[in-house]
């Protein structure tokens, strides 16, 4: 059985590429939708690109990679997102 | 119309890498090197070649340029010498791991302090655990041969590994001989315009090179490397037997075997002093001693199978250095030496360490190293280390 | 000034990285990528981009990547854009990314001779203000008072001032830019690609483990060293200084929150004495003096 491995390391870009990082959260973020404005801030700074914007500009977490950090509760001016503890 | 010219080692390497179009060249100028440099960059001014040149400002730069205009899908040059060499030394084991075919002439100089400019071999022979295939030429007609047979050998699919060209010092770099620039036509024909590579950075095809690769990946890599090396020989071989088709011009495969098959003493050295090896030689045998010398072409991939069949018949080697690794002595002498461990029946070997800081080695001098042979074979020495040509004070 | 919703929708920063939690600079290759790809190659010397791309064979990058030795990132962007100008290529950008080790420090000669020899690429440098990747050890840029694992009392000397020597190469467009404000960055990074020869843009970006700051605040942090003037917003295009954004309105001293706010908010600046704080806004003041005549000059 041969093994297939280029010359020299390259990667392919992938999704998940180091894990399910939603694993390392210990808080979580929940958005209060009564509360949202669809501004779009949260989906804006999201480091992880874990914010994902719909065709209809609605924000909706990725928790399979949401790192649990809090930027979007800190930054969405209508304090429409809450971390809640993680067990 | 292939034409002769009278020209420097140095002119020799730009008219190689003319021949062989390069489409990049990136180069930071040190003695005895800069001529090289100049010479393409008037090619490429009065389009005589037509190629990328950039001025950088090290020679760390020069080939982390070459890296990336490789790795952008072009045939890249660059050259050096000694400490550029050594500024190098990050860059140049990076592009042997990433597998691209640079082609570098390094005009062999020691290195300081103190200051030198002169021929010495320990340069090169420092990067001989880098990945990179090593050249090293005796005259500058092979200079010039060599950099385009190069280009043919690193971008074998089977090989894709950077080249080294060693020149020495002045001896070759500086000095004029007639060289035969062969027709672009021919080159054409010999080397395919098309690089083969092993990775291409290329937006239609988004990939990363050179993550982080933890030890479940690493070792597998580096074999690959080392797979590579052992390919290497045979296109080697191959490359320079097409070349002799085309040209008639032969330097040998991997070692240029000159009187060697029959030889008692076989004397093994590199480079231009080569040629006065085998001038003395001629002179010993027509007094009747059976002598012979063994030139390494190629110093890596390393020649063991070659040099022990083509020694079959020697009683002693003599192995001359002209370089020092303090703390073992001549490099080369150590790199034979474990070359011949693998065998019941082994000759002597006994080094030599001369020439360093550019200090002449004489036809006289290797006529007495060849003697020195025959007084250890005949008294029954034990066979060492020793250093010519060196002033008695400071012994 | 693009709108939030203009933003390009593609992510070319796949979620899943290796990054801390909070990580200030992701933000702004994120962002970066949405204003260069997905025609860009990017060159990212020994930094924190190194690693958080993932280990092989996965990557967290859409978009061509070549990783290099440290010091090298200008030389070998170097290489690439002149080979893509070799093969007729019109359209790929080439993106260096670099740290502010790989920039200020070790990676400078390389950057300097780049600029000097007018090469076509852009050239971003994401300060953390320290040598994060190899666990917090002082650049030359990081700031005044600073505690690193280098630095235990806090750094001595004030930070390397890059953009302005950048700016003395003469380079076509240098521009600062905080993480902040990513709209800010989107929109200098869409105008330096307007530009031919270096375009070089220093951007902040904070970092949790390495300021000792909760994960949340990164951004909340970066906006106050634009508040308190510590990190000013301009960009000098063909030679023109001018002030962008929230730091407009700073030239006037009392528009300048107290840069002793930002220095409270951080675990790193927990050495600096009240005379420590009181040299800062001096030299804070003092740079805000040197920008109120640059921008005299100009007219």
């Amino acid at each position: 059985m041969s093994l297939e491995i280029p010359l020299t390391p390259i990667s392919h870009p992938t999704i998940g590429a180091s894990g399910k990082t939603g694993t390392w959260r210990t808080s979580k973020p929940i958005i209060n939708y009564d509360k949202c404005k669809d501004c779009l801030i949260c989906w804006m700074y999201c480091p992880e690109s874990s914010i994902i914007r719909t065709e209809k500009d609605k924000v909706l977490i990725e928790y399979d990679y949401c790192k649990g950090c809090g930027i979007c509760a800190n930054v969405c001016p209508f304090k429409a997102i809450d971390m809640i503890e993680e067990e | 119309m292939a034409q002769t010219l009278t020209i420097t080692g140095n002119h020799a390497a730009a008219y190689g890498a003319k021949l062989s179009k390069v489409q990049f060249i990136s180069a930071y100028p040190i003695t005895p090197q800069t001529v090289i440099v100049e010479r393409l960059a008037q090619m490429v001014e009065n389009g005589e070649l037509n190629a990328k040149f950039v001025r950088v400002e090290s020679e760390h730069s020069a080939l982390a340029a070459c890296i990336g205009a490789a790795a952008a899908g072009l045939r890249t040059f660059t050259a050096t010498s000694s400490h550029g060499l050594a500024y190098m030394h990050e860059m140049i084991i990076w592009t042997a791991g990433a597998r691209l075919p640079i082609v570098m002439p390094v005009v062999t100089r020691a290195y300081a302090p103190p200051w030198s400019i002169w021929s010495e071999h320990t340069d090169l022979l420092l990067e001989r655990d880098t990945g990179w295939i090593i050249f090293m030429a005796e005259n500058n007609q092979e200079v010039l041969d060599t950099i385009i047979q190069a280009y043919k050998i690193a971008e074998n699919e089977n090989v894709l590994l950077p080249v080294m060209i060693g020149m020495d010092a002045f001896i070759l770099s500086h000095t004029t001989t007639p060289v035969e620039i062969p027709d672009q036509e021919l080159v054409d024909n010999f080397l395919t315009q098309e690089t083969r590579r092993a990775f291409l950075l290329d937006p239609n095809n988004p990939i990363t090179h050179g993550s982080m690769t933890y030890p479940d990946w690493y070792m597998e890599f580096r074999y690959l490397l080392y797979k590579a090396m052992i390919n290497a020989k045979s296109v080697i071989k191959d490359t320079a037997e097409q070349w002799r088709k085309l040209t008639g011009r032969y330097y040998g495969d991997l070692i240029d075997c000159y009187r060697c098959s029959d030889a008692d003493i076989t004397m093994i050295t590199i480079g231009a002093s080569a040629g006065d090896a085998k001038e003395a030689t001629d002179i010993l045998r027509s007094e009747g001693y059976k002598t012979g010398v063994i030139r390494l072409r190629v110093l890596r991939p390393f020649p063991d199978k070659e040099l022990r069949e083509a020694t079959k018949n020697s009683k002693l080697i003599l192995v001359v250095d002209r370089n020092l690794s303090p703390g073992i002595g001549g490099i080369l002498l150590h790199e034979i030496k474990g070359a011949y461990q693998t065998i019941k029946k082994q000759p002597l070997i006994h080094g030599f360490i001369t020439g360093l800081g550019g200090r002449d080695i004489t036809l006289q001098n290797f006529i007495t190293m060849f003697k020195r042979g025959y007084e250890i074979l005949e008294k029954n020495e034990e066979p060492g280390l020793e250093w010519i040509n060196l002033r008695k004070e400071v012994l | 000034m693009t709108s939030i919703r203009e933003l390009p929708r593609e992510e070319y920063l796949l979620p899943g990285t290796a990054a801390c939690p909070g990580c200030g600079f992701t933000i702004g290759l994120r962002m970066a990528l949405k204003a260069l790809g997905p025609k860009v190659i990017m060159v990212v010397p020994a930094g924190c981009t190194s690693i958080i791309q993932s280990p092989y064979p996965y990557t967290s990058i859409g978009v061509p990547l070549l990783n290099i030795a440290f010091a090298a990132a200008a030389a070998t962007a170097s290489g690439i854009t002149q080979a893509l100008e070799y093969k007729g290529d019109k359209e790929t950008t080439v993106l260096v990314w670099a740290g502010d080790g790989g920039t200020a420090d070790i990676g400078i000669q390389a950057l300097s001779g780049a600029a000097e020899r007018g090469e076509n690429f852009i050239y971003v440098c994401y300060d953390n203000e320290a040598y994060m990747n190899t666990g917090i050890q002082r650049s030359g840029a990081t700031p005044f008072g600073a505690w690193t694992t280098t630095t235990w009392t806090g750094k001595k000397e004030f930070k390397k001032d890059i953009p302005m020597i950048m700016a003395a190469h003469r380079i076509p467009y240098v521009a600062t830019a905080s993480i902040a404000y990513p709209i800010d960055f989107y929109d200098k990074l869409k105008k330096a690609k307007t530009h031919k020869g270096l375009k070089y843009l220093h951007l902040h970006a904070p970092c949790p483990p390495g300021w000792k700051i909760p994960t949340d605040k990164t951004v909340e942090i970066a906006k106050l060293a634009v508040e308190t003037g510590l990190w000013p917003l301009y960009e000098i295009e063909n030679g023109e200084f001018r002030l962008t954004g929230p730091s407009k309105i700073l030239i006037d001293k009392n528009r300048r929150k107290p840069v002793e706010s930002y220095i409270k908010m951080q675990g790193r600046f927990s050495n600096m004495t009240d005379e420590d704080i009181k040299i800062l806004q001096e030299w804070i003041d003092k740079q805000w003096e040197q920008y109120a005549e640059m921008l005299k000059q100009r007219k």
